[in-house]
């Protein structure tokens, strides 16, 4: 499959890159994605920001991106094409181009790079996330007042800090309310494959199930909760149009403010290499419109909790905490720092199940 | 009792897919042709059978056009490497290129919609009967259509003349010629049954598993069927098999994870790629077995003497 892959990817950049060798000052914005735009989630948002992007600078700059690139070898060479092509900026919106995207850098250090969810910067390099778990906190909190089963369902994609964080943060949220309350963690190892996610749905429906959370790419799990008469929470996009009874609200991956601002130094020339990590409050997490099936009490409860994460008053990972063995983790009222929570690689107490290593 | 044949249903789902590109595959690779086109043809089978759907509200007019659509991809497979003698594996590689393309291209409007999807028959009596009925009587009707297809593949190949002949045009194309069958003309007919069967599954992704569509939904399953050819060593009975199999551990490892099985994920996942390479070793080690070997004539092309 690589060899094929790589042929579609190669025309793929040479199409991109024909696009858009224009004039001097013309500003160039590459993007390279893991999943293809439709998805209607994780890479649908990114792209969603680069027509910000071009919406906002009009003919001052273009953009071009390549989709369905894979974490592997790949994703190097579609880098560093795009490196080679003109480009100014170049975001690479998956986990898994962090050491290639490190790797060009190094070869162009002129070229500017913006990597999601990774933690290697450089002088040219930086990286952003985006505060999932405070997200997570709100959905957590839905769930716990929601579930008749007490059973939630949990699809995950690759056990990554991201993904681990947003686990726990639902879970903290949901047994804060809900003492009785389990979560099924089902991993996938993909983050994108339809029939896949919908087997796992299948698979925590047929266990018990009444709620599922998901932290992969594709609309399955909403269609299967849809069409199995339960809840669900959407994830990166609004997925209400797979779910119109069974999405009960979605966290919603707002990149356009970012890119625009990142974009705007570039051609400012004012661009430095940071560490940007911004949640609620800065809009870049969005909790989509609560569903009507969510009671007036539970929408409040979710509510006061998004505006106190918002004004900073609270926050998800607050303690007592203690690690799935048991070991504290977190002392009374002591919060978890950002370096904790960007290495986050374990469990807290109460989830069931072996997290992968 | 009721996770088990809760299990033994979504298994049966996960694998139907798999069985439809298998048998297509393989009858082509009886017939000497090595189409690597089937990721394509399935994913036009997905794209069709979702978009024809909704825009008709037929499911039955859905399931028809991505059966043509797999074949029209297959017609352009079999005109390149038939008529034109082409290179059989980069064809089919380019052929899957093309067809994930094509298939993105026309369904740009279509992401993002619903359809109701294909639902389970309830079939009097049978239905209603305790464990059997909920597993094998309760399905939707593609998967009775892909078993029967495997039922009717085998009969065909093992029992009658048109099979005798597609064999012998798979395993001497030189003499099936001299002897006066129309090579070029069974292999294009073989072919086009792979593009039919291909697009099937293509459809029950986008119309039954999911229900919906989206880019690269077929994500790789063309390639799991080509290599479930190989695993049943081109006997249909065995790509069923294979097919439930793979379709089967796949689907088993989610459970056990939901169960909590105390092993890493990891291990559970690699587990159906782990099973095939065992039995592949199993079966191939009595290597004296004629049985086991592949279609002599598989991917070489065919020049008629005159």
């Amino acid at each position: 499959m690589k060899p094929m892959r790589s042929l579609a990817l190669s025309a793929a950049v040479a199409l991109a890159v024909a696009g858009g060798a224009q004039a001097q000052d013309l500003t160039k914005v590459g993007f390279v994605y893991v999943g293809p735009i439709g998805d209607f989630g994780w890479t649908y948002e990114h792209n969603e920001g680069r027509l910000a992007i071009e919406a906002e600078f009009g003919d001052a700059v273009a953009t071009s991106f390549v989709e369905s690139v894979s974490e592997g070898p790949d994703a190097e060479r579609v880098i560093s094409h795009l490196a080679a092509t003109g480009h100014d900026l170049i975001f690479t919106t998956s986990f898994g181009f962090m050491n290639p995207t490190v790797k060009v850098a190094r070869r162009f250090p002129n070229v500017k790079f913006e990597h999601a969810t990774g933690y290697r910067r450089a002088p040219n390099v930086s990286t952003y996330s985006a505060r999932f778990y405070e997200g997570r906190h709100v959905i957590g909190l839905i769930a716990g007042k929601m579930t008749q089963s007490n059973v939630i369902g949990y699809i995950a994609s690759f056990p990554i800090p991201e993904v681990v964080r947003g686990i726990n943060a639902a879970f903290l949220a949901a047994r804060s309310i809900n003492p009785d309350v389990q979560f099924k963690i089902v991993w996938v190892s993909t983050w994108f494959d339809p029939g896949k996610e919908a087997d796992a749905a299948r698979a925590l429906i047929d266990q018990g199930a009444d709620i599922l959370m998901q932290h992969t790419d594709s609309p399955a799990a909403m269609r299967i909760a849809e069409a199995e008469g339960i809840l669900a929470f959407g994830q990166a996009s609004d997925m209400a149009e797979f779910g119109p009874n069974a999405q009960l609200t979605s966290i919603i991956d707002n990149w356009s403010p970012y890119y625009i601002e990142r974009t705007r130094a570039v051609m400012d020339g004012t661009w430095t290499s940071e560490d940007t990590w911004d949640g609620i409050a800065d809009g870049m997490v969005v909790i989509a419109p609560y569903s009507d099936k969510i009671p007036g009490d539970v929408k409040e409860l979710a509510e006061t909790a998004r505006l106190a994460i918002a004004a900073g008053e609270l926050h998800p990972f607050t303690g007592p905490i203690n690690k799935q063995d048991g070991s504290l983790w977190l002392a009374e009222g002591e919060i978890a720092t950002d370096e904790a929570l960007v290495g986050l690689n374990f469990y807290v107490e109460g989830i069931d199940g072996v997290l992968p290593e | 009792m009721d996770l088990t044949i809760a299990i033994l249903q979504g298994l049966i789902i996960a694998a139907t897919p798999l069985v439809f590109a298998a048998i297509g595959e393989l009858v082509a690779e009886r017939a000497g042709v090595l189409n690597l086109g089937v990721e394509g043809m399935m994913v036009i089978g997905a794209i069709a059978g979702f978009a024809v759907t909704f825009e008709t509200g037929s499911l039955l007019l859905g399931v028809g056009s991505a059966v043509l659509c797999g074949m029209g991809l297959a017609a352009i497979f079999g005109l390149l490497t038939q008529v034109l003698r082409s290179s059989q594996v980069p064809t089919g590689l380019a052929l899957t290129i093309f067809g994930l393309g094509l298939a993105a291209l026309w369904g740009q409007g279509y992401a993002g919609h619903s359809i109701a999807g294909l639902q389970p028959l309830h079939i009097p009596v049978l239905s209603e009967l305790p464990v059997v009925g909920p597993v094998l009587f309760s399905h939707d009707p593609l998967v009775y259509v892909s078993v029967a297809l495997v039922l009717a593949t085998a009969v065909f190949l093992r029992w009658t003349r048109g099979g005798l002949v597609l064999r012998a045009v798979g395993e001497n194309h030189d003499a099936a010629h001299a002897i006066g069958f129309p090579v070029v003309a069974v292999r294009f007919a073989a072919l086009l049954f792979g593009g039919a069967c291909a697009g099937l599954g293509g459809a029950y992704l986008s119309v039954v598993q999911t229900p919906f569509w989206a880019e690269n939904m077929t994500a790789g399953r063309g390639w799991i069927a080509l290599a479930i050819v190989v695993f049943a060593s081109w006997k249909p009975s065995r790509a069923l098999l294979g097919a439930y199999l793979f379709g089967g551990v796949t689907y088993l490892q989610l459970h056990a994870q939901g169960l909590g099985v105390p092993i890493d994920a990891q291990y559970l996942a690699m587990l159906p790629y782990l099973t095939t390479i065992v039995v592949l070793v199993l079966i191939s080690r009595d290597t004296a077995k004629r049985s086991l070997r592949a279609p002599a004539c598989l991917g070489k092309p065919f020049f008629a003497s005159t």
